[in-house]
């Protein structure tokens, strides 16, 4: 039995030595510095995210354009003469002409407004409606859940497109693009409820809701004070995905003629109306669908970032 | 499972019944009185207008009209269409030409949608990985319509290697191109959904359990990460097959396929009440039953699950 304390050769061990930093100083936390929260967290995720940057600086251009559309263009998109249809470009019309002699890059420019408007606000709409009847159904529970579940089983089950032409045939004489976007509200409420049934179920048995009880809030207060702010984060998610899809929903609908009357300039108007002309003139098909595209990435974009950073079990990239 | 199969299957009758009670009463009030529409430029005769209407059970209650037609539709028999022709037969001449269009896009958007979203999930970062992604993110943002028409001017006009359009009883090449046009933004998503399941699964623990045991490559890839993967992926497609028969409204109208898309855009247009109520009762049957058979499908796939 050799003694352990003797250390043969090539035996030598390594000893650290002492702690030099004292176990308090480890465990203190600074309380100077500013408390971090899920946002706060997420923000930062946001801001490092290639994919948020490029996506946040196309949606501000888009918005820009939507907002002040006369500072590209001095063309009424809807001024046409027949002399000039079919026109190639030329200086001061980069696009050219469509059938109608219009402006093409007018047009495209004017266009942004109905497409951005009515994403807006289909997605506005449907948060509210969508979170406040999921909410209810996963707060209430009981027969007012199995009720309300049934009724979004019902509305999952109509194709969106199908539900919308029947509804919009209704309203074919009304103009204004609130009609569009009722109906995508009304056909699109039903996936944000369902999340938002779910994340307040999953929220509502947590321990911060029994505390507040039991510290003596109302189920109401308990509702919007902890339980839908800590729900948020999927809600915001799935609305800045479908903001794109109502985007390609309104072109759509417009492309088969039942969605916005055609005095409205939209690009899925355009894109119907160059149809015809696809084998001879694609370019005139080409610039709307393209405009359409580079919004819609910008916004699905725009939605993979905010998931990215609200939901890390979810990376996509 | 059996009486999990039966439950499930009770829980589908309020569906179904609520949809069609839906779209029969959104599709009622309709405006515009489509007897009237039958004579044209022909004054209205009130007799025949009135005989017609009891016909059509137009003249009755909407309740009634609605039981009626639920009373019919279980005999298979959905009255006739304003022009005389049996609805059922209009449907049974088109069903098939959709089927086969769906169920050309669904096996494109299963078979690339899994295989490059596979791929890309497992080598991420590599070159193919980002150009995989990047088209994968076009076609969600390029709408369906749009895709249709850059195919055909490029795949049918400029090319000619595929047929412009279908017609009315087309063949497998004819409904190739919509077949892929249809299936292409569906594809995209599987290809996002498979790349991050894959690509999540590949670090956990017991595929380098696998791996420590000597297992192949090949076999870790095939029996471990992709049977784990392959469960949202396989959802997805499920709910899919149903919204591609809905979905190919826009597919049949580009390519002028008289599929099922094709007559209820045409049966709304006309007002025909019974022909779009018809079609969209048996396209939330197929949805519903399509549900079902995933909800099936994930005890083979995950053993984990078993129904009581």
């Amino acid at each position: 039995m050799t003694d352990i304390n003797t250390t043969l050769p090539g035996q030598e061990r390594y000893v650290a030595p002492l702690e030099e930093t004292p176990l308090q100083t480890v465990d203190t936390v600074d309380e100077s510095a500013p408390a971090t929260s899920m946002w706060s967290d997420a923000w930062r995720t946001l801001r490092r995210n290639p994919l948020f940057i490029i996506s946040a600086i196309l949606i501000v251009f888009i918005i820009f354009v939507a907002l002040f559309p006369g500072v590209f263009t001095k063309t009424d998109p809807n001024y046409c003469t027949l002399d000039d249809s079919l026109e190639p470009a030329r200086p001061g019309h980069p696009f050219g002409f469509d059938m109608q002699g219009c402006d093409v890059y007018a047009r495209v420019i004017y266009g942004t407004r109905t497409s951005l408007s009515v994403g807006i606000l289909s997605t506005l709409i449907v948060v509210a409606v969508g979170t406040l009847i999921g909410a209810i159904a996963g707060f209430c529970g009981g027969w007012i859940d199995a009720v309300l579940s049934r009724i979004v089983d019902i509305f999952m089950a109509i194709p969106m497109l199908l539900g919308a032409i029947v509804v919009l045939q209704m309203f074919r004489t009304v103009t204004s693009i609130w009609k569009v976007v009722l109906v995508l509200a009304l056909f699109g409420w039903v996936s944000t409820a369902r999340i938002a049934r779910g994340a307040v179920l999953s929220s509502k048995n947590l321990e911060f809701n029994t505390a507040s009880t039991a510290l003596g809030s109302t189920p109401m207060r308990n509702l919007f004070r902890h339980i839908l702010p800590n729900s948020l984060a999927p809600i915001i998610v799935i609305a800045t995905t479908s903001l794109g899809s109502y985007i390609v929903s309104e072109a759509t609908l417009s492309f088969l003629g039942i969605g916005l009357p055609s005095t409205t300039v939209s690009w899925g108007g355009d894109i119907s109306n160059a149809q015809s002309i696809l084998r001879t003139d694609p370019m005139v098909l080409f610039y709307p669908s393209v405009a359409l595209a580079v919004t819609v990435l910008a916004f699905i974009m725009m939605g993979d970032a905010v998931k990215d950073a609200l939901d890390p079990k979810s990376r996509t990239a | 499972m059996g009486k999990y199969l039966l439950r499930r299957i009770l829980q589908m009758i309020p569906v179904v019944l609520g949809t069609t009670l839906l779209v029969y009463a959104l599709v009622f009030a309709l405006p515009g009185d489509p007897v009237k529409a039958m004579f044209g430029d022909k004054p209205v005769n009130e007799s025949v207008a009135a005989q017609i209407r009891a016909e059509y059970n137009l003249d009755k209650p909407f309740l009634v009209q609605y039981l009626l037609f639920l009373k019919n539709a279980f005999t298979l028999d959905f009255g006739n269409t304003f022009s005389g022709q049996p609805v059922i037969d209009e449907i049974s001449r088109a069903f098939p030409v959709t089927i086969k269009l769906a169920l050309m896009a669904f096996c494109f958007e299963a078979i690339f949608g899994c295989v490059f979203g596979v791929i890309s999930g497992l080598k991420k970062g590599k070159w193919y990985d980002s150009v995989i992604l990047i088209v994968s993110l076009l076609l969600i943002s390029v709408p369906t319509f749009v895709t249709g028409f850059l195919g055909q001017y490029f795949l049918g006009v400029k090319w000619s290697i595929l047929p412009v359009t279908a017609g009315s009883n087309p063949g497998f090449f004819d409904l190739l191109m919509p077949a892929m046009v249809l299936g292409s933004v569906s594809m995209a998503y599987i290809i996002r959904l498979a790349r991050s399941e894959v690509s999540s699964n590949v670090s956990l623990d017991y595929v380098r359990t696998a791996r420590a045991k000597g297992m192949s490559n090949r076999s870790v890839i095939f029996r471990h990460i992709l049977r784990n993967s392959m469960i949202p992926v396989v959802t997805y497609l499920g709910q899919d097959l149903g919204a591609l028969m809905g979905g190919a409204m826009i597919t049949e109208q580009i390519f002028n396929i008289h599929g099922i898309g094709f007559l209820t855009y045409q049966s709304i247009l006309k007002g025909e009440a019974n022909m779009v109520v018809s079609v969209v009762t048996l396209l939330t049957l197929v949805f519903v039953v399509c549900n079902l058979l995933v909800d099936m499908l994930y005890a083979a796939l995950d053993p984990r699950i078993r129904y009581a």
